[in-house]
């Protein structure tokens, strides 16, 4: 018995390292199923809290256009939503169980989502800088090794990186407009920076999931890798719009061939974990009421489609008879 | 000017009073199209299941992309150098001339359900004929946005006969929001005086001829939700001839925010 165990760890082992995927009927270790969980359903309650921040500016947008594009991104937002959920169920979870969780404060979501969003130059920088910060989280798991989440991120990403350069146009017309419209955007990037890289979580050494999660490749790099990645990648993008990245400590280090960086408010950081950030109550009550009210809907839907095959089986009894 | 159906006009050949009424009526399809999606936007992130947060979404942004064709062909009958982003923010209350049916607030699941019934019910049905306009434009615009209508019509029928024959529940908060929103359903074919002379220049459907249709479908629909046709009632009106009720100035004030803040600016 005991053998056989490890010879069929040893096998799943073999198989990621040969960079195979694991599909659902596989055989996995239950700590490999329980982390894709908790990981796969913490991202599909990200995008589905995340609906929230933007949907905040629908009614508001300033221009039709805007506004359609506005609202097709956070339409994405939901659709993203729904792809993650089904993967996550071919690992045996129920999307029931998962939103319960949600909604207990069980289950987390990405903490960027409790920041609120104060401006129209929010939804560039969110697009900008928050999709940015998802993409290079999540381009990685597009090689992940449990298959159904892989493909999910592929579509994901996607679009993602249409969202990212949509945000990052609307940076754009604000910085290249009217003065007003170009404080509108410093002062959100401003407030959204160091947010922002709060998303790759916590410094390295306070991660201690990493390590198995790298072996089972869920995940490629660490936290520190991604975040030194992003400030690379937005510092000269910032710079191109004119705006000025709220860190005194930002500087270009030749000898590491990027840039020093200042450090993370870890308290805010945590803070922000544990439920105390701004937004925390209101992006969940929302998200509560929301299921709660639509708790007779559900409902009725079930009903009907009961009753609709309670009266196909009595008519096809009555056909036979 | 009489136009017969068969053959097709453009803006360069009306008369300036025809174009006039024309620019009027366009507006006003806009302005419904637009009121109607801002209402539909409000469910985003808040709907009762997340594959109906995402159809909601979606017929708001079809309706969102009729509303721009509408309003830039608005803007090209006016000729007054005005967008589409003018008309649609940069006007006043009294000049919005959607129906009433449409700015009424989303309320529970079974008001948004029954508001867009009516609507797509009308919308649908009305498209249909609007496709053989001689106005090459509406009659795009119409080929485009009737294909859409189709699949909102269905959905919201679908969700009258689901919350109808659903549970106790479900029946109750959908009856209740008939007793609510029938009495705006009549504004949707009754013509203004704009609507009357497009119509005899056979324009525009005639929408008499477009009721057995429409109640052919309410009472199939009606049945198949075991739900009684509402009783005649008393018909509100005014939304067309810009007289509308409270909730319209919330949605312009929401609506038109940025616009009115910041005059002039590109975004
Ligand atoms: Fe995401
Ligand atoms: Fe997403
Ligand atoms: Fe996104």
């Amino acid at each position: 018995m005991e053998t056989l165990e490890l010879t069929q760890e040893e096998q799943f082992q073999a198989r990621i390292d040969a960079d195979m995927r694991i599909e659902p009927k596989d055989w996995m270790p239950d700590a490999y199923r329980k982390t894709l969980i908790r990981q796969i359903s913490q991202h599909a309650h990200s995008e589905l809290v995340g609906m929230l921040p933007e949907g905040n500016w629908i009614t508001r947008a300033p221009s039709l256009k805007r506004k359609s594009i506005l609202l097709s991104k956070v339409q994405d937002e939901a659709g993203h939503g729904l792809y993650l959920y089904s993967a996550a169920e071919t690992l045996g979870a129920s999307r029931d169980q998962m939103l319960a969780d949600l909604h207990s404060g069980k289950a987390k979501y990405s903490s960027i989502f409790n920041y609120p969003t104060l401006s129209w130059a929010d939804m560039g920088t969110v697009g900008w800088l928050v999709d940015g910060a998802a993409i290079l989280n999540q381009v990685p798991l597009c090689r992940t090794s449990y298959g159904p989440y892989a493909r999910a991120m592929v579509r994901v990403c996607k679009e993602e990186s249409f969202h990212q350069r949509q945000g990052f146009e609307i940076m754009q017309t604000l910085c290249e407009g009217a003065p007003e419209q170009k404080a509108m955007a410093q002062e959100a990037l401003n407030r959204w920076w160091w947010p922002t890289l709060m998303m790759f979580g916590p410094k390295d050494a306070d991660s201690p999931n990493t390590e198995q999660s790298m072996k089972w490749r869920i995940k490629r790099f660490t936290n520190d890798e991604l975040r030194q990645k992003f400030v690379d990648m937005m510092v000269p993008q910032a710079e191109f719009l004119g705006l000025t990245v709220p860190d005194p400590n930002l500087k270009w280090n030749e000898a590491k061939n990027g840039y020093d960086f200042g450090e993370v408010d870890w308290e805010e950081f945590w803070n922000v974990v544990k439920g105390n950030g701004m937004c925390n109550k209101d992006r969940l009550g929302a998200r509560v009421k929301a299921h709660e009210e639509g708790a007779w809907v559900r409902e009725a839907a079930l009903a009907h489609a009961a009753k609709r095959k309670q009266r196909a089986e009595q008519e096809a009894v009555q056909q036979v008879a | 000017m009489q136009v017969t159906p068969s053959e097709t006009v453009s803006l360069a050949k009306y008369t300036p009073e025809v174009r006039q009424q024309l620019f009027r009526y366009v507006l006003q399809l806009a302005d419904t199209s637009l009121i109607l999606g801002h209402r539909l936007s409000e469910w985003c992130g808040h709907g009762p299941i997340l594959e109906q947060d995402l159809a909601m979404a979606n017929i708001a942004l079809d309706l969102l992309g009729e509303t721009r064709s509408l309003y830039q062909y608005a803007a090209e009958l006016e000729g007054q150098g005005r967008t589409e982003d003018d008309l649609a923010f940069l006007r006043l209350a009294t000049e919005y001339q959607n129906p009433l049916l449409v700015e009424q607030p989303n309320g529970d699941f079974a008001d948004t359900v029954v508001r867009q019934f009516l609507f797509d019910n009308f919308h649908y049905h009305f498209l249909q004929q609007l496709q053989t306009s001689p106005d090459e434009r509406l009659a795009a615009i119409a080929e485009k946005a009737w294909k859409e209508a189709a699949y909102h019509l269905k959905w919201s029928s679908e969700w009258m006969i689901r919350l109808g024959d659903g549970t106790e529940e479900s029946r109750q908060r959908v009856e209740k929001a008939l007793a609510n929103l029938w009495r705006y359903s009549g504004e949707l074919t009754t013509p203004t005086a704009t609507e009357q002379a497009l119509q005899s220049l056979n324009l525009i459907p005639d929408y008499a001829a477009l009721l057995p249709a429409m109640q052919a479908h309410v009472a199939k629909v009606f049945e198949e939700a075991t739900l009684p046709v509402p009783a005649e009632t008393y018909m509100q009106k005014g939304g067309k001839a810009g007289r509308h009720t409270e909730h319209l100035g919330y949605i312009l004030a929401e609506l038109q925010y940025m616009q009115r803040t910041y005059p002039g600016l590109k975004w």
